[in-house]
């Protein structure tokens, strides 16, 4: 374990505060402590609205640093570098909190502590879980992660994005690129079809005579009528898609031979990327808080685990109702989640809060395409609020669908500077 | 967050159990969703800072699809009047620090 310690900022900044602290009876004579595990969109989002609310904030975190999944569909496709992905952790050193580099092993909820790999027991009053996803390495016959290495799921971004891009790069003229979506919930429910458009624009640029099958385990998603029209615009004569009433749902593959079947065909394929189903992060069902789903049932107002009290659950890993898997999402939820325990911890009532997601997706690389949701809670659950969100409108002159492009990137860097900059 | 809304504030206010203070503080419903998109500098402009009335009248013309958006119409229907003023004034606030 290495703890950055405070920096002067903090000192500065809450020196004060926390004296108060100590001398207000109500908290116990100690500042409360909160303990976030995943410095990700949601868990490093929550952790700096904990620290400048002035709670004692420790952020737990695996990685040496943060590479990006939002626009990694671009290094997919040789648009852009993994660089641009790549996020250090230095910023957040510095942000008032306490940024351990370690991995959460287990969760005691009776003793609300958590330990690391090396042993460290961290001590919380409550504690954020945001771990995001682990793939179903036991889902799809065949696929599992040594058969990652050679088809690529990418679905978390770094190496495994890189070695699509060169796969792709490398292929042979007139190759075939198998693709597979899996069934619903999985993480960012756009990214298959923006990742599936932009390897046809690649294919179209480079390997014109290539071909790109996808194969969906189901028959509707998102933003399905913006894709399909850009589809039958663009890459009409690269792009194959089998729905699963069409037999789209993969049985099986074999890496060695690098062949994906379903029930209906064999396909022999030059790069496949096989995106497999997934769960929340090990450390949410470690902690008892996943349900037979994998997922973590929460309540839509804090964001406190159905089943174990004092753990809340955000972003990927929560059952979050009508609100969709995205980093958009886990970043409002760390916010909405963190004030939540910060009025916990003085013995008030959370308001109900209220939600906004927007995710973008490229088509073709000035493209862009949106859909956006308002959320509340309602029965229970996370749900949209009705007459709001919505696609962008399907007839958006050239003007409009470049704007969104260019709003899209420019999403990634406010949203990527306030999380992590 | 914002590092010009003083966290000092709030953590004195949580502190010592002002209720009342500690929840003015607190971000209306929605409001901490908007900087996920709107900093200084992004192409779609900070909030803080902007007067209410200037944030209320822009929420009201998105809502009623007089003034053109990609996505800002789709967005501000999931507000009523009410609630718009609420995030407005929560932004004006967080600029006059
Ligand atoms: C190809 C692709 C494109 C995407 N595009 C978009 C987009 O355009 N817009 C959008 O909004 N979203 C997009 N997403 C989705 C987005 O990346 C995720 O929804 C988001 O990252 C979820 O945030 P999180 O905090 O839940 O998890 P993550 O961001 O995955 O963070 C989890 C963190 O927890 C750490 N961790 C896990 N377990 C432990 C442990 N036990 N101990 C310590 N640390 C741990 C991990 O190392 C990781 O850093 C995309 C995803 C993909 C795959």
């Amino acid at each position: 374990m290495r703890a950055m310690p405070h920096g002067p900022t903090r000192r500065a900044l809450l020196g004060g505060a926390a004296a108060a602290t100590l001398a207000c009876p109500a908290l116990g004579g100690t500042r409360p402590r909160v303990v976030v595990v995943g410095a990700g969109f949601g868990g490093a989002t929550a952790a700096r609205w904990l620290a400048a609310g002035g709670v004692d904030t420790t952020l737990v975190e695996a990685s040496p640093n943060y590479v990006a999944c939002p626009r990694s569909n671009e290094v997919v496709a040789g648009l852009r570098g993994i660089e641009a992905q790549t996020l250090g952790y230095d910023a957040l050193g510095r942000a008032g909190l306490t940024f351990v580099h370690g991995t959460a092993r287990a969760v005691d909820a009776g003793a609300r502590r958590v330990s690391l790999g090396d042993g460290t027991a961290l001590p919380y009053d409550r504690l954020i879980l945001s771990p995001g996803i682990d793939l179903r390495f036991d889902a799809v016959p065949g696929y599992d992660a040594a058969a990652a290495e050679a088809m690529p799921h990418a679905w978390k971004a770094g190496a495994q994005t890189v070695l699509l891009a060169r796969q792709l790069a490398a292929m042979p003229e007139g190759g075939t690129v198998v693709l597979s979506a899996p069934a619903n919930p999985y993480r960012c429910p756009p990214g298959p079809y923006e990742r599936a458009s932009l390897i046809a624009h690649f294919l179209k640029a480079r390997k014109p005579r290539a071909k790109l099958i996808l194969l969906d385990a189901k028959d509707t998603f998102s933003k399905q009528k913006l894709f399909e029209a850009a589809w039958a615009r663009l890459y009409r004569d690269v792009l194959e898609v089998v729905p699963l009433a069409g037999g789209g749902q993969v049985s099986e593959v074999d890496p060695a031979a690098m062949v994906v079947r379903t029930d209906f065909a064999e396909i022999k394929a030059d790069v496949a990327c096989i995106i497999p189903p997934q769960r929340a992060g090990r450390i949410a069902a470690q902690a008892g808080c996943a349900d037979r789903s994998g997922w973590c049932p929460i309540d839509p107002v804090s964001f406190e685990s159905r089943l174990v009290p004092g753990i809340h659950v955000i972003g990927d890993a929560a059952i979050a109702g009508a609100m969709p898997k995205s980093a958009f999402s886990a970043n409002a939820q760390g916010k909405v989640c963190a004030q939540a325990v910060i009025d916990l911890l003085a013995g008030r009532e959370p308001e109900t809060p209220r939600l906004i997601n927007t995710c973008y997706s490229l088509v073709a690389p000035d493209d862009g395409i949106s859909i956006a949701g308002v959320f509340r809670p309602t029965d229970g659950q996370l749900a949209d609020v009705p007459g709001a969100g919505g696609i962008s409108p399907l007839d958006a002159p050239d003007a409009v669908r470049r704007q969104e492009a260019a709003y899209g990137e420019s999403w990634y860097r406010t949203i990527t500077r306030e999380v992590f900059g | 967050m914002s590092r010009r809304y003083s966290p000092f504030l709030l953590a004195l206010a949580l502190a010592c159990g002002t209720a009342a203070r500690a929840a003015e503080l607190r971000p209306p419903p929605g409001a901490s969703s908007c900087t996920g998109c709107h900093a200084q500098g992004a192409a779609m402009g900070a909030l803080e800072g902007r007067s209410e009335a200037e944030i209320v009248a822009a929420l009201a013309a998105f809502r009623s699809g007089e003034r053109p958006a990609t996505i800002m119409n789709r967005i501000a229907r999931g507000f009523d009047a009410d609630e718009s003023r609420a995030i407005a004034a929560w932004f004006a606030a967080r600029g006059s620090h």
